[in-house]
């Protein structure tokens, strides 16, 4: 700064900021690469002058300053450039000279990303890493008296059940009437969760689908994918891939002008429908499609007017009350498919789940109820709504679990849970935790980001600019400049890897607890946690 | 791992049948525990045939208690065996004040009552004495059903069959079931002690079952009054059985439907396909894990064995016209029936379900993959 420069409440130094870029002027060779590659611009062309002082040998000539000039880079300090910590830096430096490190303490970044009075809006999750998940122990081991079981021989039955299964005496007396009996999907119990077409980029939602629809056709893993709320491409609609995705419809109803019209053309039913009534990251509130991001295409898909912020309500405007929103929600779903096809909402982490749950056993259509931890992520949410509101997923599943054990209904309405599996990078763990809590399926959405495209985002707030479209990786950008980073081909076949992986690491969870016939769900008596709070709230076992 | 052995015979047989053949699989049972059931009974019994038998064991106080109780309900003893025991009762073995085995007649007002009703009468009463009995310690009650007989006790086996002298006419039956039982990691309780009761459905396992916590939670939330205790995870084996045959009204070759499941490539195949991925989806939580091999008597006195879906335990059937029985292990058939051909033994696989009908001429097979024999 110069002696006379000014300074504002917002100026900030580079200690402020939460990144701090470093750079080796050593090693730099002035390719411009990272200039180039930052999504946020904090790096910009640096000229330095710098002062030498030149003391000669001897006493002939006396020492004397020398200014020369030299080049690089130099970090932005001004809030709307602030470091991201994305690395993509780093990872396009040919001299790996630049890399930027977390500050050592809170940054000062955090008061001023409010400018002209709009709070912080951003991608990712939570910022809050770990979790009670990541605790669970599976302690009930099969040891002599009665054999643990070979994940890599025995056979195994991972599939999990979508939609309303009837009581055993009611089922089997409809079967024998041939009366109506609700749908029933046979999936597999990790699922893709809802991320729409628009807050993807188009390469990575056709490389999830085609990572989908291989585990399906050629691996026969039943996997189903959730469209989120952004409509359907119409050529999906009208293919036979339609059965491997749930379409999801929400405030919005973003898109289904396109779904409505295409269902005398479906060749095959979807697996689901899933009703949105919240999310984790941003609980009872709307979805939100950032104006960045709505470009020709995504307008055109979702029916609106492209360049424009696409902010859903909170709640179905149309609907007042529970029994509006759910009851004839579900039923007029039901009615479009021809009762073909389960229709499931899907809500917030909340303590309120029970409620919601109590409506839906006594609602003879619902499929199934989805609940969305505060672990959830997300597009575009405000910060404030990621970070403070919601309930954690672990107690929420379990409350409703023994909820339905209590009305004998543990069957009948599956739960699926989501928000944070797998946030620490152990998926499996955290599923089959989940599983054993009562949950009969686990939605991803991050975590298949991370795995299957490279996402960067962490909760350590990196990168988690999704909603501006600037993602580095291209999966959540409708730029073509980003987009093309992400090859689909290479994207469906990540899927199918971490499906694989997830599979086998599933059976070794399964297979030393005895269980292979059917998924454990429910199957308490197996897990155990060391922390005796926990333990006493979920109703499982203390263990130290 | 627990010793299994059941006999259906033609000429009725005396319990130390069984108890020989537990003997000779003593290295599976560690004398925790001996249960016996009998059925088609015979001697003072056959001529009792429809009124309720009570078995269970009591101390002084608790048979004062059983005899108010009774006499309140409307019952009227009619017949009663006393197992009168030596004072001091071999190593291993509990001191007990009555072994009881009583006959009652119905109460009048029973009378006009419909059989299904007086079937749920008779397990409610039952469960009211084993409700009494735990509250005071002072009964314990195993079954209380017509043409039933069951004993169970803490020892080994022979050694109880002998200081409870089982060896007597009147305690000969047609039907013989009988558990060694090797604790494992449920406390040592009668109540742990197969073969388990319910309503003419009589079953015993061998095997730890590891999906027992989510199969209670459901018997348990089924809204019936007998889907109670599990003291042994085996317990649910009993009750799912009962489910399939009383509340979805489906026949023997279902159970294995029921608790190993075809998966979905031969269910596609299979004559019965839709009807069986209904049951599948619909008693999903019914499904057990293994292993296990489950032994069973019908209210209609056909025994029969299944295996889980992998087939993790051993089982024999085996025996000639008239007298048939189902071992967990080959050298209990061996010395229950050792003049049998052995060649035509049969050791039951994954898919099947092997039954001995009351006829006791034949083993017959059902395999997961055939028609079943469906109500229409």
């Amino acid at each position: 700064m110069s002696s006379n420069g000014r300074i504002a409440p917002s100026t900030l130094s580079v200690k402020d900021l939460p990144w701090q870029i470093h750079w080796d002027k050593d090693r730099c060779s002035l390719c411009g690469r990272c200039t180039a590659v930052c999504p946020v611009h904090a790096i910009e062309l640096g000229v330095h002058r710098q002062r030498l002082v030149e003391t000669p040998v001897g006493l002939t000539e006396a020492p004397s300053n020398v200014y020369r000039v030299y080049y690089g880079i130099r970090q932005r300090t001004d809030p709307s450039y602030a470091c991201v910590g994305c690395a993509m830096c780093t990872l396009v430096c040919p001299n790996d000279c630049i890399i930027p490190y977390r500050s050592d303490e809170a940054d000062k970044l955090r008061y001023h990303i409010n400018r002209g009075g709009q709070p912080r809006r951003r991608g990712g999750r939570r910022n809050v890493p770990g979790g009670v998940l990541d605790q669970i122990k599976f302690i009930r081991i099969s040891m002599l008296t009665d054999p643990a079981l070979d994940a890599g021989r025995h056979e195994f039955e991972l599939r999990t059940l979508l939609g309303r299964v009837l009581p055993p005496e009611e089922n089997m007396k409809l079967l024998h009437e041939e009366g109506w009996i609700p749908p029933v999907r046979e999936i597999y119990p990790l699922m893709i969760g809802a991320m729409s077409f628009g807050a993807l980029s188009p390469n990575m939602w056709e490389g999830l689908q085609m990572g989908v629809a291989y585990l399906n056709e050629e691996l026969g893993m039943p996997v189903c994918i959730c469209t989120g709320e952004g409509g359907c491409p119409p050529r999906l609609l009208r293919s036979r891939f339609l059965k491997y995705v749930i379409l999801q419809i929400a405030s919005g109803y973003f898109g289904w002008d396109e779904i409505i019209r295409a269902i005398p053309e479906m060749k095959e039913d979807p697996c689901a429908i899933e009703i949105k009534y919240g999310q984790g990251a941003k609980p009872g509130d709307g979805g939100l499609l950032m104006w960045y991001k709505v470009n020709k295409l995504i307008a055109a898909i979702r029916g609106v007017p492209p360049g424009v912020s696409l902010p859903s309500p909170p709640t179905h405007q149309t609907k007042y009350s529970i029994e509006e929103s759910v009851a004839k929600m579900i039923q007029s779903m039901y009615m479009a498919w021809g009762f073909r096809v389960p229709v499931y909402p899907k809500i917030s982490g909340t303590t309120t789940a029970l409620a919601v749950l109590n409506n839906l056993t006594r609602n003879p259509y619902a499929a199934a109820l989805a609940i969305d931890g505060e672990d959830g992520g997300t597009g575009a949410a405000y910060n404030v709504s990621m970070n403070h509101m919601g309930h954690p997923i672990a107690s929420n599943i379990r409350d409703c679990y023994l909820n339905l054990v209590k009305l004998g209904m543990q069957n009948e309405i599956p739960l699926f849970a989501g928000g944070g599996v797998g946030k620490s990078g152990n998926l499996a763990a955290n599923a089959a935790a989940l599983i054993m809590l009562g949950a009969s399926g686990v939605q991803i959405g991050k975590y298949i980001m991370q795995a299957a495209a490279g996402c960067v985002g962490s909760e350590s707030d990196r990168c988690n600019i999704c909603n501006i479209g600037l993602c580095p990786k291209g999966i959540t950008s409708q730029d073509p400049r980003l987009d093309r980073r992400l090859d689909p081909e290479q994207v469906a076949e990540r899927v199918v890897d971490v499906f694989l992986s997830f599979d086998t690491e599933l059976k070794k969870i399964m297979a030393p607890l005895g269980r292979s016939t059917s998924l454990p769900i429910g199957m308490s008596d197996a897990i155990g946690i060391n922390d005796q709070a926990a333990a006493e709230r979920l109703q499982i076992r203390y263990v130290v | 791992m627990c010793r299994l052995i059941a006999v259906s015979s033609d000429t009725p047989q005396s319990p130390m049948i069984a108890m020989r053949a537990l003997d000779v699989m003593q290295e599976g049972h560690d004398g925790s525990g001996v249960g016996l059931f009998l059925s088609d009974l015979t001697g003072p019994f056959q001529e009792l045939k429809g009124v309720p038998i009570l078995s269970g064991i009591f101390t002084n106080a608790g048979l004062k208690r059983l005899d108010q109780f009774m006499k309140d309900v409307g019952f009227m003893t009619k017949y009663k065996m006393a197992i009168k025991v030596p004072k001091i009762p071999p190593p291993g073995v509990f001191k007990r004040d009555i072994y009881l085995i009583r006959a009652y007649e119905y109460p009048e007002t029973w009378e006009e009552l419909s059989e299904s009703e007086i079937q749920h009468r008779l397990m409610l009463i039952r469960l009211q004495l084993r409700h009494m009995g735990e509250e005071k310690e002072d009964m314990i009650v195993f079954s209380f059903w017509p043409d039933v007989i069951m004993i169970k006790e803490i020892g080994d086996p022979l050694t109880v069959a002998e200081y409870l002298q089982l060896d007597r006419p009147e305690l000969q039956a047609r039907v013989i079931m009988a558990q060694g039982r090797q604790n494992t990691n449920y406390a040592i309780n009668l109540y742990a002690c197969h073969p388990f009761f319910i309503q003419g459905v009589a079953t015993m396992t061998n095997g730890e079952n590891t999906a027992f916590v989510p199969i209670w939670e459901f018997l348990m939330s089924r809204g019936f009054p007998g889907y109670v205790g599990y003291q042994s995870d085996s317990e649910v084996f009993t009750h799912i059985l009962h489910f399939t045959l009383t509340r979805l009204g489906l026949g023997i070759q279902t159970y294995k439907h029921v608790i190993t499941p075809l998966q979905d490539e031969d269910l596609d195949h299979h004559p019965n396909g839709r009807f069986l991925k209904h049951l599948k989806h619909t008693c999903r939580r019914l499904i057990i894990d293994g292993p296990n091999c489950v032994i069973g008597c019908l209210p209609d006195k056909t025994l029969f064995l299944v295996q889980d879906r992998k087939k993790l335990r051993p089982g024999v059937v085996g025996g000639k016209p008239g007298l048939y029985a189902i071992s967990s292990e080959m050298c209990g058939l061996d010395a229950a029936i050792p003049d049998r051909d052995k060649s035509k033994d049969f050791q039951p696989m994954y898919l099947d379900t092997a039954f001995i009908r009351p006829d006791r001429q034949e083993v017959k097979i059902c395999r997961q993959t055939e028609e079943l024999p469906l109500p229409h």
